[in-house]
């Protein structure tokens, strides 16, 4: 996976609270096995007039000639919530969505996003709000930066503020690495556990 | 179960659980965590199977990962001569999948044709899979239902499944904790399913943000199981990491003798260890609440979160008496979406479809329930009624018990186990703008198909609406005898 440690984008503001997984990317959006082709059935049910015909409604957000290309999205409360599907992130992601700023987010939903490259960062609602305002006037010009080194989201000419993410998902997206590659390296460690686990809980093993 | 730490601060039982598997503290501020089990169903379980392979990781201990098929396999009576052939368009390509990928990776499969095949969330219990004191993912939300057993279960990604499988850990930024207890005794005809609707819709969908949330109180201790099951599957709804009720002899009742349950004299040492898994007096929450149920009657939602839920004999509720301008706003959205007015009286409002089913509600002691309300009386005319069994044990059982006749001559559909309609996937799906009072545990827009309106609701109001014709008061019925 590549780094994540700045990006810089249009940034389009989905500003209900709830939305979610099956908004993201409907189920039977998930027609094939795998973890491709699936940035055309993004929010299908709100960017098409008729999802089957992919008929655009130029009412949606990202249909909108001045939201082409964004990349970052700003979320109500609790986005992401719902079923676990990673699709969603793996949508987002093909669509080119590189961050999610938002009040608070489904948890399964923001541990995918880290696992996938994609930055989940937690803004209090009034902040997501001024940068909605502030992006919604001119899309391109106010082009909204997401620094995770320094913690900052910060816009063209706009406000800035500083943010908090867990060390684990910041770190995670800063290296890039493979987390299996990297718990793999911790073998002995697991096995001494298991080891002394086995001996306390036989019951949890079954092999 | 300590590990040999002098550790006499008193813990809770997430303190516990977390304690029981915790390996490492790593430098980025998270816990590997290991992990006992893991559970896959065919919908993302043959990508995160074919995904490893491609990696080149195998499986750490393939004999602790199970699979299902559950969330897209035809659920139309008669499945058996119909191979793995299903409505969603392209569904046998995750079927067949995810059949091979287990085989290629010796990964125990309940597959169509096993007579224990079913929805994760009620096969694990049922096989003894999950037991108190393990740890167990899954990739899926509702993975929280199994924390009822007092297990450490909760919902993740395909990726973090992979990460799971490949080393039987995960790494986890430890999660909040908060106690939720539960004081006063059930009335008849209210239940698991409506303490948990009324609990979230008193806090908010957000109201247990990623807390592990124990579940505990005298009402709590006398649940069953499957109740237990209910009230903790609902737990992800509330926004919780997971949920958890302390074991007891209910939970060990339930399980002796379970095929993947300890056997012989690993029993009472299990037994033994798993007496010690509940919260200590004095244990520290990051939050804790109370919910009185006393007065509490049938819960139904009235809008598209689980958060939009009303006494059954409650009015639609006005946008503006919502909590802050943003839930307002997604209130009356959800009123649009729902076809409902402020002031509307919930009770009476006409329905299309009564479901019965899914990883919240559709185990025996649900469809008993539910059965009890239907004896001796029909579905109204014009309303479609299904029932889906949990699993094929649980098929077997109310089968046993002639409980198929009750659902058969109420003109209730009786089916094959599955998820079946709790959501559409693209096969089946209910029609638009239809009015579907269900026992699932999503009314998202568009969850049950495009254009759906979803109410939950318990078993037995389901039964009771559906004989009526309308959403119901399920006390009514149970006073006639």
């Amino acid at each position: 996976m590549p780094p994540f440690t700045e990006h810089t984008g249009v940034a389009a503001a989905l500003l209900r609270p709830n939305i979610d997984t099956d908004a993201i990317i409907p189920s039977r959006e998930m027609t094939s096995v795998g973890k491709t082709g699936l940035a055309d059935g993004l929010f299908a049910v709100w960017r098409y007039l008729d999802a089957a015909a992919r008929v655009p409604d130029p009412q949606f957000v990202l249909n909108r000639p001045a939201q082409r290309g964004s990349s970052v999205l700003l979320g109500g409360e609790n986005f992401g919530c719902g079923s676990s599907r990673e699709h969603a992130v793996w949508a987002l992601k093909e669509y080119g969505v590189r961050a999610v700023v938002a009040p608070s987010f489904g948890a399964i939903f923001a541990a995918n996003c880290v696992r996938n490259g994609l930055a989940p960062v937690l803004l209090p609602a009034a902040q997501v709000q001024a940068l909605a305002e502030v992006v919604a006037a001119d899309p391109k010009y106010h082009q909204l930066t997401v620094d995770l080194l320094h913690q900052r989201l910060s816009v063209v000419d706009g406000p800035q503020f500083r943010f908090s993410m867990p060390d684990e998902q910041r770190q995670a997206l800063v290296s890039g690495l493979d987390p299996i590659g990297q718990t793999l390296q911790l073998g002995e460690r697991i096995a001494a556990f298991e080891a002394r686990d086995r001996a306390l809980r036989p019951w949890a093993y079954l092999a | 179960m300590s590990r040999g730490r002098a550790d006499l601060a008193p813990s809770s039982l997430f303190d516990k659980l977390w304690a029981l598997h915790r390996i490492a503290e790593l430098d980025d501020g998270a816990t590997l965590l290991h992990i006992d089990r893991v559970f896959l169903h065919e919908r993302t379980g043959g990508v995160a199977l074919q995904s490893l392979a491609e990696a080149g990781h195998p499986v750490h201990r393939p004999r602790q990962a199970f699979a299902t098929l559950d969330h897209i396999v035809d659920t139309l009576p008669g499945r058996a001569g119909r191979g793995d052939r299903t409505l969603m368009p392209g569904g046998e390509a995750f079927i067949r999948t995810t059949r091979e990928a287990t085989r290629a990776h010796g990964i125990r499969l309940f597959d169509l044709d096993d007579p224990d095949q079913g929805i994760v969330h009620v096969v694990s219990p049922e096989q003894g899979i999950v037991l108190p004191g393990l740890s167990l993912v899954c990739p899926d939300s509702h993975t929280c239902t199994q924390g009822a057993f007092g297990a450490l279960a909760w919902g993740v990604g395909s990726s973090e499944a992979e990460h799971a499988l490949a080393t039987q850990t995960l790494r986890a930024t430890r999660p909040r904790s908060m106690r939720v207890w539960f004081d006063g005794q059930l009335p008849v005809g209210v239940g698991a399913k409506d303490m948990i609707l009324a609990l979230i819709a008193r806090d908010g969908a957000s109201g247990a943000r990623g807390a592990v949330v124990e579940f505990a109180g005298e009402a709590v201790r006398a649940l069953s199981m499957e109740a237990r099951m209910t009230l903790c599957n609902m737990a992800v709804e509330f926004s919780a990491f997971t949920g958890l009720v302390a074991p007891d002899d209910c939970t060990f009742d339930y399980l002796a003798g379970r095929p993947h349950a300890p056997q012989g004299a690993l029993w009472p040492q299990a037994v033994a260890a798993w007496r010690c898994l509940h919260s200590d007096e004095g244990a520290a929450f990051d939050a804790e609440s109370r919910l009185a149920l006393d007065q509490l009657g049938p819960m139904l939602t009235w809008g598209t979160s689980p958060q939009h839920a009303s006494a059954i004999d409650a009015v639609v509720p006005a946008p503006e008496s919502s909590r802050d301008a943003a839930a307002a706003q997604a209130a009356a959205t959800a009123l649009d979406y729902m076809g409902l007015t402020p002031g509307q009286r919930l009770a009476g409002l006409p329905i299309d479809v009564a479901f019965i089913g899914s990883c919240t509600n559709s185990r025996l002691s649900d469809l008993r329930a539910a059965a009890e309300l239907l004896r001796g009386r029909r579905v109204a005319p014009g309303v479609r009624a299904l029932c889906v069994p949990g699993s094929g044990a649980v098929k077997r059982a109310a089968e046993a018990e002639g409980l198929h006749q009750v659902f058969l001559d109420a003109g209730f559909e009786w089916r094959e186990p599955g998820c079946s309609m709790c959501f559409f996937a693209g096969g089946e799906q209910f029609g638009r703008q239809q009015r579907v009072v269900s026992t699932t545990n999503r009314n998202f827009e568009g969850r049950q198909g495009p254009g759906v309106r979803t109410h939950l609701a318990s078993p037995v109001t389901v039964a009771a609406s559906a004989i009526a014709g309308c959403l119901a008061d399920p006390r009514a019925l149970l006073r006639t005898p």
